[in-house]
């Protein structure tokens, strides 16, 4: 195994890093959105939401990736395998989120909604000021912890041909006829970060429980 | 819809995946169950010779994509001498994998559990596997089984992973069926909605396993 093999692995790094990034960010939101609609009780949309969150909760990262990758085109959608990567990821995590964020949004006391109705501020405004920035400090802990999770499935992404650390490795692994190397530089790149996000998730379960206890 | 129809034709390649993800799942779930109860034991111990690497070993495997896992058991292995076909290398790796997820599954519900019970366990002269067999793991599984049905559900998932090492599961029968016949959605769709299948059968099962624990209390 050669300096260039662990640069390639590296690389390999940066896309997982990217992706991962890129479907956090976009799922975030999303989840959260999904979570309101149920919340809100939105007739046709929430059950709809509920059938769409139960499935994708069930359904292997594999499984979805490779349906989005060869059917999407087979129906006239032209997708990539980046760009069905970040698409299945994002659909995945957006349905593990939307699930932290409902528990949070339920939890919610019930009187500090009203006392925001009778003060007189707009739905919105109360969402904002009042809900949100309860509910995303109490689901903190939970959505860092899909971020781990998110970072786990990635692996995946290389049945379609994107080449992340995995797929770096088991290249390398195949070219020297030695895969235990390339796989333990593969572990030393995953160790460090998924366990800096677990760590974290500890941290913010920690600062939780105090801001409880006051 | 005609798409469907050729799914159909090719049921016996289905249903024969989906037997083998029933069977890999439920073989790695009861090995994983009975390793992860001996492992919470591990981790309750007072005795740090035992107890401090198989802490380290369960962090490691919660900071392991299960992906690279199985490719290093399949892949790695055999450099050491031990070979494995995709069966026996691909149950090893779920089963491994969850030991360790259930056992830090069984000791966080283990920890919340009330002391007077265990302690008086001890009082009526029950001692070591005894004890935790008879006492201690009862009401622990009962209380647990939420977190443990999740998990089953994720080792469910996970044997999907399986597909990368050709091991005949049900993701690989799909995507053999659409690459004979180039029938992406109708394959895939069909996977999926037996994969959700199988997930809403592990729940409505935990939320049986609920009720006898709401029962008993």
């Amino acid at each position: 195994m050669s300096t260039a093999d662990i640069f390639a692995i590296l690389q390999g790094a940066v896309t997982t890093a990217s992706l991962s990034g890129v479907a956090i960010l976009l799922g975030l939101p999303l989840g959260l959105l999904l979570a309101l609609t149920r919340w809100a009780n939105i007739p046709i949309v929430a059950p709809l939401v509920t059938v769409y969150v139960s499935i994708l909760r069930a359904t292997p990262l594999v499984t979805l990736l490779l349906l989005l990758f060869f059917a999407l085109p087979n129906i006239g959608v032209p997708i990539g395998a980046i760009s069905a990567a970040v698409l299945a990821l994002t659909m995945n995590t957006s349905a593990f989120n939307c699930e932290v964020w409902r528990a949070g949004l339920m939890s919610f006391p019930k009187d500090q909604y009203e006392a925001a109705q009778s003060v007189g501020m707009q739905a919105g405004q109360r969402l904002r000021r009042i809900v949100l920035p309860q509910v995303a400090r109490a689901c903190l802990p939970g959505l860092v912890n899909e971020m781990s999770l998110l970072i786990k499935v990635t692996p995946v992404l290389a049945v379609v041909g994107v080449v992340d650390i995995t797929r770096a490795a088991v290249r390398i692994g195949a070219e020297t006829y030695e895969p235990l190397p390339p796989f333990f530089v593969a572990l030393a790149i995953y160790l460090p970060i998924v366990y800096a996000i677990v760590c974290l998730q500890r941290l913010t379960e920690r600062r939780l429980a105090r801001a409880e206890a006051e | 819809m005609r798409d469907f129809l050729v799914v159909w034709s090719e049921r016996a390649l289905l249903l024969k995946g989906l037997g083998n993800t029933i069977v890999l799942s439920l073989a790695a779930t009861i090995a994983a169950l009975v390793l992860g109860a001996l492992g919470a034991l591990v981790l309750m111990t007072t005795k740090s010779a035992y107890r401090l690497p198989f802490a380290g070993f369960v962090d490691a495997m919660r900071c392991v994509p299960f992906l690279l896992f199985a490719y290093i058991v399949y892949y790695g292995l055999p450099s050491l001498g031990l070979n494995l076909d995709n069966w026996s290398a691909g149950l090893a790796a779920l089963t491994i994998y969850n030991t360790a997820y259930m056992a830090e599954i069984l000791r966080g519900a283990w920890v919340a559990q009330p002391a007077d019970p265990i302690d008086a366990g001890y009082a009526f002269g029950f001692t070591g596997l005894g004890h935790f067999r008879r006492i201690v793991l009862p009401p622990l599984l009962l209380s647990a089984a939420p977190v443990v049905g999740n998990q089953i559900i994720q080792i469910v998932k996970d044997s999907a992973f399986l597909t990368v090492i050709a091991l005949p599961e049900l993701t690989h029968a799909a995507s053999s069926i659409q690459s004979r016949h180039y029938i992406p959605f109708a394959a895939f769709i069909t996977a999926v909605l037996l994969y959700w299948t199988l997930c809403l059968v592990i729940e409505a099962g935990v939320a049986a396993i609920g009720r006898v624990a709401e029962a008993r209390r």
